[in-house]
């Protein structure tokens, strides 16, 4: 039985609310982190949730059924291909909510509404990095410390050591990509130029003949 | 109509009064750098909640 659990009306008929919904849920899954007042952000955490299952899922059904609620083809895209993924191994749980304090000018409790695995999240390179040695000690130092706090923070450190792990073998892979492309390209270029000399060659023996 | 019988007194409407102060919010001590924050909410000074920088992004906006 479902009794009471009608949820909240947010000041809105229902097409509105509906369509506040779906906008929140989409702007979630396209930016990863939204901010908001807590009373719309508890509203569409669950409903957020069910897109990303939707996206876990993958088949055909799934994907119509995403874009008959989230109404942008864009944000089921990413959606299936970007977000869920990374939630693939996890069952549920896929945001938090982070509170912030009193909005100025109503008091509203603004909070913010983000995906818990986000790459866009937590340990900002304010600078751009420098030197490679030094920005590596610090996000272990800082692995370290948070390893300590809690069992969810740990999580955090984790994914934070990976993913800084994996945006230095990006960088590596970057240049080496810039090095071997002008050869790829010259290379390319240098075979596009023997044909269509061999083709000059053809269509000069040609009118000869 | 009903209306008061009596005048209220200075002591009564004082004591009704006596309740309506307001309290300074409670607040904690940040544990990254010390000023006072709000329990269970982000650090407005430095931006830190539970020992994690949530307020900037890890990534440049494109």
């Amino acid at each position: 039985m479902r009794h009471a659990r009608t949820g909240k009306k947010l000041g809105r008929d229902s097409a509105h609310r509906k369509a506040l919904y779906s906008n929140l849920a989409g702007q979630l899954i396209e930016h990863g982190r939204i901010k908001t007042t807590i009373t719309k952000a508890k509203a569409v955490k669950p409903i957020a949730e069910q897109m990303i299952t939707l996206g876990r899922r993958g088949d055909i059904h799934a994907r119509r059924q995403a874009v008959a609620f989230l109404r942008s083809k864009d944000v089921v895209h990413k959606l299936f291909a970007e977000v869920a993924p990374r939630f693939a191994d996890r069952p549920g749980g896929y945001s938090r909510i982070i509170k912030l304090g009193p909005r100025y000018g109503d008091a509203a409790e603004m909070v913010y509404l983000e995906l818990v695995d986000g790459p866009l999240v937590f340990k900002t390179k304010l600078k751009p990095e420098v030197e490679e040695t030094t920005a590596s000690a610090a996000a272990v130092e800082d692995a370290e410390v948070e390893a300590d706090a809690a069992e969810d923070a740990a999580v955090v450190a984790e994914t934070e050591a990976a993913s800084s792990e994996e945006a230095a073998g990006d960088e590596l892979v970057a240049d080496e990509a810039v090095v071997e492309e002008p050869g790829a390209v010259s290379a390319e270029a240098d075979a596009e130029a023997v044909e269509a000399e061999a083709a000059a060659d053809g269509a000069a023996d040609k009118p000869s003949a | 109509m009903a209306v008061p019988k009596r005048k209220t007194s200075k002591s009564r409407r004082d004591k009704r009064r006596a309740t309506h102060s307001i309290d300074a919010p409670r607040v904690n001590g940040c544990p990254q750098c010390g000023s006072p924050k709000l329990a269970h909410r982000v650090c407005p000074t430095c931006g830190t909640y539970k020992g994690r920088e949530v307020e900037k992004l890890r990534i440049s906006a494109p």
